[in-house]
């Protein structure tokens, strides 16, 4: 990564975490075709969902019959915590029209969010739009191809998890987490071990009565109030 | 049954595009508060350590969650590997091929 922000190098920084998307996007092509889903309809919502785990979520309430109420508000439960992720990049994006700002909201991701934040440590603190189009597209295409190439493959390849390929997109999540820690000098290093600790200690407790996705969304809630008054002093 | 599988994905898609764009709109037309400033800057690492804690336990409705091994395993080296090298790239292709080979010699 570099302090460049054209749309060259968002193309080149989004590579690393293509493999995830190509991970999992196979392994839901595969459980999409378990559940009756055409290929069309999995282009359809990898395209307009666009949300890994809420689609797995989906498909699995649509082969259950469930009703479209529940389906939506499944979505909007397991989905509410990327308003997080647009609010804390919007501001850096504030001078630049609305247009553009719609643009790069609609499709963000956990993990072009990551890198955008990864990317300001490089850049001074600064983002575009161009940046974010061009690393949001590749994810994006990546993301229906993989889902759209698993389905039509399914039960042809070996089943992805085999190949350890389901594990990609864990493995970027703590690549992109360190790169946050070590990189994010506006605080000390420890401060940031202590959030981590506090949301890990937080997600064991939550996950005891919320499913992981929601917990998600309430530990983060609950481990940014806690960074805000510990680092209170600094 | 055709017409509510795509009925269906267009609402998703509705709901999950306005919890994207909707945060935008606000931080363009309203001055944000110093304090959720503050806020906003933790989201970071405290968003991604949720994620990442979530992928090593096993959700039980009623019971505690159980830890997941497989996903436990592999981070080891993949934590390593970050602490070497620093390269996204590399984590994510020693995580695989980690767990590839847990689950080859049949760790998990």
């Amino acid at each position: 990564m570099n302090d460049v922000l054209d749309f060259r190098n968002g193309i080149k920084d989004v590579v690393p975490t293509l493999f995830g998307y190509i991970g999992v996007g196979i392994a839901f092509g595969i459980v999409a075709k378990t559940s009756h889903l055409s290929v069309w309809m999995v282009l359809f919502m990898s395209l307009i969902v666009y949300a890994g785990s809420a689609q797995f979520i989906i498909a699995s309430m649509l082969l259950a019959s469930s009703p479209i109420s529940a389906i939506v508000i499944s979505t909007i439960l397991i989905n509410a915590r990327m308003s997080l992720m647009s609010m804390a990049v919007a501001p850096y994006l504030k001078d630049e029209s609305f247009a553009k700002n719609i643009g790069v909201g609609t499709l963000l991701t956990d993990e072009t969010f990551a890198l955008s934040m990864n990317k300001m440590n490089y850049t001074d603190n600064k983002l575009d739009s161009h940046w974010f189009n061009s690393a949001n597209l590749v994810a994006y295409l990546v993301w229906a191809l993989a889902t759209v190439a698993g389905n039509l493959i399914g039960g042809l390849f070996p089943d992805p998890a085999v190949l350890g390929l389901d594990f990609a997109v864990v493995a970027m999540f703590i690549g992109l987490l360190y790169l946050q820690i070590i990189a994010d000098r506006t605080r000390p290093l420890a401060r940031h071990f202590q959030v981590f600790l506090f949301v890990a200690l937080a997600m064991f407790i939550l996950m005891r009565f919320l499913p992981g996705n929601s917990a998600i969304l309430v530990a983060t809630i609950l481990g940014c109030i806690f960074g805000m008054v510990v680092n209170h002093n600094d | 049954m055709t017409s509510k599988v795509y009925l269906t994905i267009f609402l998703c898609g509705l709901a999950t595009w306005l919890i994207r764009v909707v945060p935008f709109m606000l931080v363009k037309n309203f001055k944000i508060p110093p304090m959720l400033m503050r806020f906003l800057s933790f989201v970071p690492v405290a968003i991604l350590s949720a994620i990442f804690v979530e992928s090593l336990l096993i959700y039980h409705t009623g019971h505690w969650p159980s830890i997941n091994f497989g996903n436990f395993l592999a981070s080891i080296p993949a934590i390593i590997t970050a602490i070497i090298s620093k390269s996204l790239l590399a984590v994510v292709v020693v995580g695989v091929i980690a767990m590839a080979l847990i689950r080859f010699l049949g760790l998990v």
